[in-house]
């Protein structure tokens, strides 16, 4: 962007691509403003009047509020937990000359191909089921009780679902950025008398850090908003035991014919997303500017 | 301390044979470089010695010590690497203390060996930056630090100053000597460049896919090569090889004789050649001449020596300093 006229083409070419998506954040955002300040319920469609904030106190006020807010966070922290701990454990394996390579990396990556609704049905059915799924064949095998997953503990259940969906892609970042670790520097620090635990701790770590700062990014705006796992395994219960923000917001404007009130959840579900950023930014950030 | 010999050392990358077989003694407190083309295995030597790569067969010996199996920190050996290889995220101090971290050393002796040798480098100032916010020289002499301050019986030097300008390279060159003279510890050096070689080493190692062609002193190879290689890889420019009736009427297949032992006239001479590219490098002028029943040959002259593209000179050969190689290019001893 040298010039003056480089730099008027460039802004030339780039406004239509930013109009769109500007319009495509601006529009709902305000309709989602909009909605969240009327009394609009899909029962009496006709019967549409100014809210005030009834509907935030509404919906602050609902019994499921503060859980809900809770699990969200227990579900983002859970599933990048054992994303980047399990990514990296993985990406350290596979990062191994081994026969069959190729084929075992594909498999690694796989589970990301499958779409959420159906992994977590095949989760549901086929591993976690008390009764015939494969866990519950592994504690008969043992002679222990199988475990009934989505009644005993519904939120880790949802938890270990999103987290093999995520895995592959933490797994895929963090092994290109161990393949991109200098091998001279690997050697240095042998010569140097690290054993493999400290050139673990002293080298990769350090040079992943920034990897795992975009895994985390990443991952905490999609994990936010998981919505799908919950609805065709636990539906957010039982009780609100494995309700998130999303889904308690699905509930009140879907379930409920609610839309002030959904667009209220809506709206704070934006707050908390952006004091999340804020904090993860704060946090993370700085390993971004190098 | 810093004694190591290679008996019989092998290497093969599967059906490769990188180092068919090497036999070498260093002596202590030698400064020893290898010096090869791309593709010697010189590289490969240097990184069997510090046990980066395992032997396929014979032994190392350090100190009268058998490391063959030793782990690369147990053999008591410090290396630079080409790349520097300092640790990006660390400060100059950590990175220079983090073999003694690793030994489990106090803090408090850390920190006074990490402080003499930043005083012994010219580091004092730079101790807190980042390596990438040091200069190419600098990072060099970080590096340097790293190896100084393990004490250990020998450095290793992986083609260390390659990535650097011709100038700094120079000066360079001038610091590790210094260093070697001041530390009196064995060092073993890898390069290509064969001036690095000459100016550096007590004791040269030329190496050839894999074999050692020669062992000596600059001097010694430089007079006395005992084969075609040898003569053709040390001296710069290189000798020229003759071969045909002017080889055969000195008793030999191939004769050399160097670049400086060429006396050149305008008048008259032995041979008489049309220069193609003049060379003038101030006190001295290379000229690359097309000569007569010979072909392509280098000669030195003075920088006062002018000559030009197109100019005809005339080559008289110092026969004292004849180099004379067999059938199979092995020297002949006068």
């Amino acid at each position: 962007m040298a010039t003056q006229n480089t730099r008027t083409l460039a802004r030339l070419m780039m406004a239509p691509s930013v109009v769109v998506l500007l319009i495509w954040m601006a529009v709902p955002l305000a309709m989602t403003l909009y909605y969240s300040f009327q009394n609009y319920n899909l029962l009496t469609p006709m019967n549409v009047s100014f809210a005030g904030f009834f509907n935030y106190q509404y919906f602050y006020t609902d019994p499921a509020f503060f859980q809900s807010i809770w699990n969200t966070l227990l579900l983002v922290l859970g599933v990048l937990a054992i994303t980047v701990i399990g990514g990296t454990a993985i990406a350290l394996l596979i990062d191994q000359p081994i026969f069959g390579q190729g084929i075992v990396r594909i498999l690694v990556i796989s589970p990301f191909f499958v779409m959420p609704p159906v992994a977590a049905l095949i989760w549901k059915n086929m591993i976690m089921h008390p009764g015939y799924g494969v866990f519950a064949d592994i504690a008969k095998f043992f002679g222990l009780q199988p475990i009934d997953w989505f009644a005993q503990y519904p939120l880790f259940s949802v938890i270990i679902i999103v987290a093999w969906q995520w895995l592959p892609f933490a797994t895929l970042i963090l092994l290109t950025a161990l393949q991109s670790l200098d091998s001279e520097q690997k050697e240095a620090a042998e010569m140097d008398g690290a054993n493999f635990f400290n050139r673990f701790i002293y080298l990769t770590i350090p040079h992943l850090s920034r990897a795992v700062t975009v895994v985390i990014l990443i991952q905490t705006i999609f994990l936010l908003g998981i919505y799908a796992e919950i609805l065709v395994t636990t539906n957010g219960g039982p009780g609100y035991a494995s309700t998130n923000l999303t889904f308690l917001i699905y509930r009140t404007a879907r379930l409920g014919y609610d839309v002030g009130g959904g667009a209220a959840g809506g709206i704070i579900a934006v707050v908390l997303a952006n004091i999340v950023a804020i904090f993860l930014m704060r946090a993370v950030g700085k390993n971004l500017d190098k | 301390m810093g004694s190591i010999t290679l008996k019989n050392v092998q290497k093969h990358f599967g059906e490769a044979k990188v180092i068919p077989s090497v036999d070498l003694e260093i002596k202590e407190g030698e400064f020893v470089v290898f010096v090869g083309p791309s593709g010697s295995g010189k590289s490969t030597l240097l990184r069997l010695i510090a046990g980066l790569e395992d032997l396929t067969g014979g032994t190392i010996t350090i100190d009268g010590k058998d490391v063959t199996e030793a782990a690369p920190a147990a053999r008591g050996l410090a290396m630079v690497f080409q790349s520097y290889a300092l640790y990006p995220h660390m400060s100059v101090r950590k990175n220079i203390a983090f073999p003694l971290k690793m030994a489990k050393m106090e803090q408090s002796a850390i920190d006074k060996k990490v402080e003499a040798a930043a005083k012994v480098l010219n580091l004092t100032d730079y101790l807190e930056r980042r390596p990438s916010q040091l200069s190419g020289g600098q990072r060099q002499r970080v590096a340097i630090g790293r190896a100084i301050v393990r004490e250990p019986s020998a450095f290793l030097f992986d083609e260390p100053l390659s990535n650097l300008d011709a100038a700094l390279r120079g000066t360079m060159r001038l610091e590790i000597s210094d260093l070697h003279n001041q530390l009196k510890t064995t060092m073993i050096y890898v390069t290509h460049d064969q001036i690095e070689a000459m100016t550096m080493a007590d004791k040269i190692v030329v190496l050839n896919r894999g074999n050692i062609e020669q062992v000596g002193s600059p001097m010694e190879l430089y007079l006395t090569p005992r084969n075609l290689f040898v003569a053709g890889f040390i001296g710069s420019p290189r000798m020229n090889l003759i071969t045909g009736d002017y080889a055969r009427s000195k008793g030999a297949v191939t004769a050399g004789i160097r670049p400086e032992h060429l006396t050149l006239s305008k008048e008259s001479g032995t041979w008489k050649g049309k220069v193609t590219v003049a060379e003038h490098l101030g006190a001295d002028t290379f000229l690359h001449l097309d000569v007569e029943g010979i072909g392509q040959m280098t000669a030195r002259a003075s920088g006062e020596f002018g000559a030009h593209h197109g100019d005809t000179v005339y080559l008289t050969p110092d026969e004292t300093k004849l180099h004379r190689f067999d059938d199979k290019g092995l020297a002949i001893k006068a």
